[in-house]
């Protein structure tokens, strides 16, 4: 143990998340996306260097928030659609697994129409299929849910825009700066290079990895086809940063 | 190893995931002794000044401490004012780097249409001794938007901050935003 009253309480700090890497993440002011004209902060971000704020976070349990795993019936009656099995892990940036956390999953039906009122969207609606479901991941990772594959739908921003079909995905991980919202699609759909809100992430290796790829293994005879998502969140740095250091 | 998984917008639909009472931080259980139970508010408004009525709001503190009966998290959606509102319990002092010690704050996340990534700042209480010597107060020199930081008492318990996507000059500055 060292003598010096400053290593120790460097060596109580605790370790922060890493920075994002350079391109691999969307910016807030993305002229294509009509949105973010008025929604983007104009002047730049205060540097806050991490605390136990910010490295811990919400544990949510299954006794507080029960899983949801399979939202392609309600009550027994199946939804509309084309069923489909969608699993991956959930990891950090070293590959290790994010065990027993929470995922949080909504969708628009096969129709492309979400049960929200805001959604006007001239398509059915689906009285079996809200389109909200909640999965955690186990031990090493791994979390699967049974839906129905979301249909396309129009949306305002330029002219004839539609957004390709997708699964929002929403995940806390271990950390407050872990937290994650982000959309899943779906391989070979002509819609993704016309779709502003896809392509704002300047690196074609990180936007291709929002697309999910079309899985054997996961595909489930007589029953549904299989995709595999995978998700990555940040990892933990190996020095703490700095007070004050730009990144 | 790959990155980190690109972030998308929440969208205008999010409020499929909204749970009635999920904005009362103190749901789960007894309001511990020595605490004490407070409501936060605030209106968020976009660069035109209008009410962000789609926006979700949620809110982490480490203070007071994790247990079964107090998560720490809540989430509340804006409503047509772009008001949010949550109960929860008025945090105390918690350890910054070194040898600091920060002024007590809550955490908070914007997410909405039109944002690309989450938003995130703070809520602290104005008239706390522990904000003169708060570290993350101390390295944001402009007093205006230093202020967008504090939240004003606005009645018994109720503390108000208000949150501005875009904006300049006296009480309309830009809300102060953290790169963590």
């Amino acid at each position: 143990m060292s003598r010096s009253g400053r290593l120790d309480d460097a060596a109580r700090d605790p370790i922060p998340f890493r920075p994002f890497s350079p391109g691999t993440q969307p910016p807030y002011d993305a002229p294509a996306y009509l949105s973010t004209r008025a929604r983007h902060p104009a002047r730049p971000l205060v540097t806050a260097p991490h605390t136990v704020t910010e490295t811990t976070g919400p544990r949510f349990t299954p006794s507080r928030f029960p899983a949801l795993a399979d939202i392609s019936a309600t009550d027994g009656r199946a939804a509309q659609g084309e069923r489909i099995i969608v699993s991956g892990r959930v990891l950090d940036e070293e590959g290790r697994p994010v065990p027993h956390t929470m995922l949080e999953i909504w969708q628009a039906n096969a129709a492309g129409r979400y049960a929200h009122l805001v959604d006007q969207h001239n398509a059915p609606l689906d009285p079996n299929f809200r389109g909200v479901g909640r999965v955690f991941s186990d031990e090493q990772g791994n979390w699967r849910i049974v839906t129905i594959k979301p249909g396309a739908y129009p949306w305002r921003n330029h002219a004839n825009a539609w957004r390709p079909n997708h699964i929002h995905f929403s995940l806390f991980g271990q950390g407050f700066a872990q937290r994650l919202v982000t959309q899943m699609y779906f391989p070979g759909d002509p819609l993704l290079p016309l779709d502003p809100i896809f392509n704002c992430i300047p690196h074609a290796a990180a936007r291709d990895r929002l697309i999910s790829s079309f899985d054997l293994e996961t595909t489930q005879p007589e029953y549904a086809l299989g995709y595999r998502f995978d998700i990555v969140l940040r990892g933990r740095g190996a020095t703490p940063f700095e007070d004050g250091e730009h990144r | 190893m790959p990155t980190a998984t690109a972030s998308q917008t929440i969208g205008p639909y999010w409020h499929l995931l909204e749970e009635k009472g999920w904005d009362d931080l103190t749901r789960f259980g007894p309001v511990p002794e020595g605490a004490a139970r407070i409501t936060l508010t605030g209106v968020v408004t976009d660069g035109d000044g209008a009410p962000v009525a789609d926006g979700c709001v949620e809110v982490w503190q480490a203070d007071p401490p994790a247990s079964d009966d107090f998560l720490g998290w809540g989430r509340a959606a804006t409503d047509a004012q772009g008001r949010y509102r949550f109960t929860t319990l008025k945090p105390g002092p918690v350890p910054g780097r070194g040898n600091a010690r920060q002024a007590p704050h809550i955490a908070i996340t914007l997410l909405a249409r039109g944002l690309l990534k989450p938003l995130v700042t703070r809520a602290y209480f104005a008239g706390e001794a522990l904000n003169d010597t708060d570290p993350l107060l101390a390295a944001i020199e402009d007093p205006a938007r230093r202020d967008t930081l504090l939240a004003r008492e606005a009645g018994d318990g109720v503390w108000q901050l208000d949150i501005r996507l875009q904006g300049e000059g006296e009480g309309r500055a830009e809300t102060v935003f953290l790169d963590v």
